[in-house]
């Protein structure tokens, strides 16, 4: 199916906001003024807007420690989510959560997770809440690599088919899970092991949006016709290390410099929609510079915001504790 | 008031909750039993058969069978809680926790506070507990202080049918993940108990017997065992009052506080593990609290500091018992400072 005009121009400014946000959080963390640690989701923008485009809030989705980008493409507010990250009160979890336990359930994003594998049963929750209670709705757990090697993943692909839930497992592959190649430490094949449960499987090139947006759209169709699960294999290149402060010593020297000149999911996307004629390419800068001034705003609110105050340390453990 | 065991009163509570909120589901290992096997529907109702029954009424959509696989249908409850069911979870046996944590301490405890209190989780996790069964060290263990300790969870202990029913209401009702605590071998023992749904308030300890001389607090099976004690001491015209905290998270501070200082002489009767338990931590409250009050230290009745072994003679051993809660109440009251 050809996508509409403003679907290309939707899919191009929500990948251009995740590279301008996790660029402009790789700066300023560099700059010493993001506190903990991060990890950034550039190159890896297709997966999250490929599939997240078909959604709606009735939908869930669970990310992983990599969030940003799963959080931007589900519709979390661009501001709230760097005040967050800033630690701020206005931020999108008031400064609790910061950048590894960004949510909005409103929105239906529930949570970055600073546990790998912690993920895929939550999903299997969403997905059995839409199915007990007739919404329609899908459920997608994103998991790293890493993630797809931990029990929760491997369990949690058994109960979605034994209750053949609408869940859909994205392994995002982005080569490493730390500093540890996939290409060593998962057996077998992950389009392998989705067969061994019994579920379809897609292996899926993590550069090309219009790949990921095909498949994305066969399996959600799938889940939501009561299809049950399915599990699509991303295979991308994340741009930035495991978190930032990564030296990445572990990649070869021209990896990745030759990764963004060859296979950026974003300027192949702009060759491809401009060499057809479906969009101008001062459409498509324009997005470039209003994705640039929201993410200038965001940054400076985000600086200029109050903390949080003593008065906020011991609200909200409980919803009452008595 | 008709009587009922502990295992009938805790259905019955599954039962009245779900009649009267369809979000209420049930899920876990056995719950009804037989799925996919060739013989009867329903056939376990549980290990124990306390959800027998709750399948036939409402359904496989909400009485659902899951595969062993506590990480994934645990993490799914929670899941499926933060997303607009209510649903009931059974941990087997608590002693499981340890494939499925994660879910329950890192994702349902904290998903209110590191959402900035936008997420509400209200799942239960019903799992049993307790030594005396002869089901040696992977089958019988406490373990709620470790529950206690994380702060987003609360911790119900039932002492008789009557408090089961009334404090399980009260747990699936409630917005918090709760992890509910049964006690295995106190299924077949009866209270009275109302057919009319009640909830017992978290938070609020309760005294089951009232006397002048030693202040005993205890939780679960062991309030049973101290009131066999201030009834038996009672007719020695020794007058103890026993405390039944309810629920460890919360903890009624203030009922612990206030009896212990009326007699100044303190036991704290905790069937888990000495070490960083429930009596440590009342103990350490009362030290610290009331100490001009004291006229003698407080003393502990746990269980050893070891795994509950298999062999009857050993277990027997292992039990705090009526006979040692008896002999610590003896010895807080002859302490002459």
């Amino acid at each position: 199916m050809q996508l509409s005009r403003d679907q290309l121009l939707h899919a191009y400014r929500q990948m251009r906001t995740i590279r301008a946000f996790e660029d402009r959080v790789h700066e300023e963390f560099s700059a010493g003024n993001i506190p903990g640690f991060v990890h950034l989701y550039a190159g890896e923008e297709a997966s999250a807007v490929g599939f997240c485009m078909h959604l709606e809030d009735r939908d869930h989705i669970a990310s992983t420690h990599r969030g940003h980008g799963h959080c931007i493409a589900k519709g979390c507010d661009v501001g709230a989510m760097m005040a967050e990250i800033f630690g701020k009160k206005e931020g999108l979890c008031g400064g609790k959560g910061g950048s590894m336990h960004i949510a909005d359930l409103e929105k239906g994003m529930m949570g970055a997770n600073g546990i790998v594998g912690g993920g895929p049963p939550l999903i299997c929750g969403a997905a059995l809440t839409a199915k007990t209670l007739g919404t329609g709705g899908v459920a997608i757990a994103f998991v790293g690599d890493g993630g797809s090697n931990q029990g929760t993943t491997l369990e949690s692909y058994n109960l979605a088919k034994v209750w053949n839930l609408p869940a859909i497992f994205v392994i995002e592959d982005n080569g490493y899970a730390e500093s540890t190649a996939s290409s060593w430490s998962v057996a077998g094949s992950q389009v392998g092991r989705a067969a061994g449960f019994g579920m379809p499987g897609y292996e899926v090139d993590g550069h090309d949006f219009f790949a990921v947006h095909a498949v994305a759209r066969e399996v959600i169709e799938r889940a939501r016709n009561g299809g049950g699960p399915s599990l699509v294999h991303v295979k991308f290149a994340r741009y930035y290390g495991h978190f930032e402060g990564d030296a990445m010593t572990y990649r070869g020297k021209d990896e990745v410099p030759r990764l963004m000149a060859e296979r950026d999911c974003i300027d192949l996307f702009r060759r491809r929609v401009t060499e057809a004629a479906l969009l101008e390419p001062s459409e498509l800068d324009a997005i470039d510079r209003e994705v640039a001034e929201l993410i200038d705003r965001a940054t400076a609110e985000a600086k200029a915001a109050p903390m949080p105050s003593e008065a906020d340390l011991l609200t909200d453990v409980y919803v009452s504790y008595h | 008031m008709p009587k009922k065991t502990y295992r009938q009163a805790i259905n019955e509570a599954l039962r009245q909750e779900m009649e009267r909120d369809p979000r209420v589901i049930l899920m876990g290992e056995d719950v009804a039993g037989g799925m996919g096997s060739p013989g009867e529907d329903d056939a376990w109702g549980g290990p124990l058969g306390v959800t027998k029954g709750l399948m036939p009424r409402f359904g496989r959509e909400r009485v659902l069978d899951t595969p062993i696989s506590e990480s994934a249908f645990i993490g799914a409850a929670v899941g499926a809680a933060a997303t607009g069911l209510r649903p009931v979870a059974e941990l087997m046996f608590v002693d499981f926790f340890g494939v499925c944590f994660d879910q329950i301490f890192n994702q349902a405890a904290k998903f209110r506070y590191m959402f900035g209190g936008k997420a509400v989780t209200p799942v239960v996790i019903r799992t049993m507990y307790g030594a005396g069964f002869r089901a040696a060290s992977q089958h019988s263990q406490c373990l709620y202080p470790i529950f206690t300790h994380i702060p987003g969870l609360k911790v119900a202990l039932p002492s008789n049918a009557y408090e089961a029913k009334g404090l399980l209401i009260q747990a699936i009702r409630d917005d918090d993940p709760v992890i509910f605590f049964e006690h295995k071998a106190m299924y077949d023992e009866e209270a009275e108990v109302p057919d009319e749904p009640y909830a017992i308030p978290f938070g609020e300890a309760n005294v089951t017997r009232e006397g002048d001389d030693v202040t005993v607090i205890a939780m679960g099976r062991m309030v049973n065992f101290a009131n066999q004690v201030a009834d038996k001491l009672a007719k020695e015209k020794i007058g103890v009052t026993v405390v039944d905290i309810r629920t460890t998270s919360p903890l009624d501070r203030e009922t612990i506080l206030e009896t212990a200082a009326e007699t100044g002489r303190v036991v704290v009767v905790d069937e888990s593990h000495p070490r960083c338990s429930m009596a440590t931590d009342i103990a350490a409250l009362v030290a610290q609290e009331r100490f001009a009050d004291l006229k003698a230290p407080v003393k502990m009745v746990t269980a050893p500091h070891a795994p509950v072994p298999f062999s009857p003679a050993l277990e027997d051993l292992y039990i705090p018992s009526p006979a040692k809660i008896e002999a610590a109440v003896r010895e807080v009251l002859a302490f002459q400072g």
